[in-house]
């Protein structure tokens, strides 16, 4: 790891002019991810702020929405008595993700900026265009196993890894963001993005923007939620697929649904044109299954990972059948 | 993968070494530059590599084990690195350095986290508990006496990571059922498999007892 500055910052202005005149500066909170890549040397920062002092770890209940300081440590939301509460979805989620020690320094906010596990971004000898844009996509026409079937393009066919990104999307949050000129919030779904022609970037925050929080709207989702994941192992690895689900029930028939694919895309895949067809239906497993079927619409696999076309939709089937209490 | 970060080390040595000399150079010269007398008196007599350490370095104040430390470390000095190389404090593992195998867990202020994943720097004013710390005196903490007494390790290298991670785990609650254990207990990978001991001397603390 190379040197760099280090500055502490206390409060969200100070961490903000932290980051001005040095591109090449950027916050740390949990470090989780951060400093594993500068120790691989694939990120390498001249400047650290610290930004663990400022005040963001709030989880408060208000206006008709539910807002989690993006300095809330993983452990802290998935244990809040509010959030097993209400959106339990979100709390399975946090759990299914990394393991206990991890989620006790991982922030909200370093969840949702943590980069890719691509074996070619994480291997510097290697070809990767996110890493080092113009190098080429190691991925595409080698291991592909864990990779993307949604979204890709020539230059990038990357999964994003978070678990809690896939429940945030599902449940509509959006994301508070202060920066230069101030705050402005953003739809949870436009924050992360596709790859396109420019894979080095994973999400639309702007220059010196800084996460203040995440927003969930109030729902009707909390009893009939499930956070489905499939992975190499029991625990503590990255979804070869997970699904966000979450049902609002009438009786047997289904008023409103919401769900969501982790481990498929670049960024958490939500899918609504499945949801919609869930609507109004009875919550039975053929219902799922045409649902699942439409999900899977638009997904083109690779040499390696061709086993997520079968696998997606049966996890999505399952995550709605535990959703629905029909398991 | 591994052989190539194994290649790859020398070569990360020898950039930090010109950097290090750049920065020595250079901080020699600023300093004279600045022009203390006493700093520029220092380089006169070659004392350039303790100049050098004083630009480098960032102070920090800790508790270890229940002791007060004043220490000074560069700012990309993780907390295990600072425990083992700065403190002698070698109980806590250096397994594999990403984040991936607990081997390094310690606890800051008594919640468990993964030492090789965070910067000393980060832990102004905090209490840091390693395997150190947990015996009183001569008396083991009952976690260590558990897995003892149920063979909860074979080579030993992963043992106070799961010792520490045990500990918080029924601290935090995790601990209610083996399933949970399992779940709770997955950050911490023991190579020699003595995955059912350790659940088992887990579930003997937790039920605060001497069940034999």
């Amino acid at each position: 790891m190379i040197q760099f500055q280090y500055e502490r910052a206390t409060t969200t202005k100070a961490a903000i002019n932290g980051l001005a005149n040095n591109s090449n500066a950027r916050f740390i909170a949990g470090g989780t991810n951060l400093v594993d890549l500068m120790k691989r040397n694939i990120t390498a920062p001249t400047k650290l702020v610290d930004i663990n002092m400022v005040p963001l770890k709030d989880i408060q209940q208000q206006n008709g929405k539910t807002s989690i300081g993006a300095l809330a440590l993983n452990s802290a939301v998935a244990d809040n008595k509010l959030i097993i509460e209400k959106h339990p979805l979100l709390s399975q989620a946090l759990n299914a993700g990394a393991s206990a020690q991890i989620r006790n320094m991982a922030t909200v906010g370093g969840n949702m900026m943590q980069r890719t596990r691509c074996p070619y971004f994480y291997d510097t000898a290697l070809p990767c265009n996110k890493r080092e844009p113009g190098s080429g996509c190691g991925a595409l026409e080698g291991l592909n196993r864990m990779h993307a079937i949604f979204g890709t393009s020539e230059q990038c066919i990357a999964v994003h890894p978070s678990d809690m990104c896939i429940a945030l999307v599902a449940l509509d949050a959006s994301v508070l963001v202060a920066g230069p000129k101030g705050e402005r919030r953003i739809p949870f779904e436009e924050f992360h993005r596709l790859p396109g022609n420019q894979p080095e970037k994973d999400n639309t925050l702007q220059n010196n923007e800084m996460i203040i929080s995440v927003e969930i709207p109030d729902n009707a989702f909390a009893k009939n939620a499930h956070y489905f994941k499939v992975r190499d192992r029991a625990s503590y690895a990255f979804a070869l697929v997970s699904v966000a689900a979450a049902l609002n029930m009438d009786g047997k028939v289904i008023k409103e649904a919401r769900l969501a694919m982790g481990g498929v895309a670049h960024k958490p895949w939500r899918l609504k044109e499945a949801e919609k067809a869930l609507a109004g239906k009875p919550a039975t497993e053929e219902t799922f299954r045409q649902a699942a079927e439409i999900a899977m619409q638009g997904a083109k696999a690779f040499k390696y990972n061709a086993f997520k076309l079968k696998l997606g939709p049966n996890v999505i089937v399952e995550a709605l059948k535990n959703a629905a209490g029909l398991v | 993968m591994d052989k190539n970060q194994a290649n790859n080390r020398p070569e990360k040595e020898d950039h930090h070494e010109s950097r290090r000399d750049f920065l020595k150079t250079s901080s020699i010269l600023t300093a004279i530059a600045v022009a203390p007398v006493a700093v520029a008196k220092a380089a006169e007599h070659n004392l350039g590599e303790k100049i050098s350490a004083a630009f480098e370095t960032t102070p920090v104040n800790m508790t270890v084990n229940g002791v007060k430390k004043q220490l000074n470390v560069e700012p990309r000095s993780t907390l295990l690195d600072t425990l083992r190389e700065q403190l002698d404090l070698t109980g806590t593992k250096k397994g594999c350095d990403y984040g991936q195998c607990g081997a390094c867990t310690v606890h800051v202020n008594g919640q468990r986290v993964l030492s090789c994943l965070s910067l000393t720097v980060m832990h102004e004013g905090q209490e840091v508990t390693t395997i150190e710390g947990l015996a009183k005196g001569e008396e083991l903490h009952p976690m260590q006496q558990a897995f003892i007494k149920h063979d909860g390790f074979q080579c030993g290298y992963c043992t106070p990571g799961q010792i520490m991670s045990a500990v918080a785990c029924i601290n935090e609650g995790h601990a209610n059922n083996e399933a949970d254990i399992k779940e709770f207990m997955s950050g911490n990978i023991c190579r020699c498999g003595a995955y059912p001991n350790i659940v088992k001397a887990i579930q003997e603390v937790k039920n605060g007892g001497q069940k034999s």
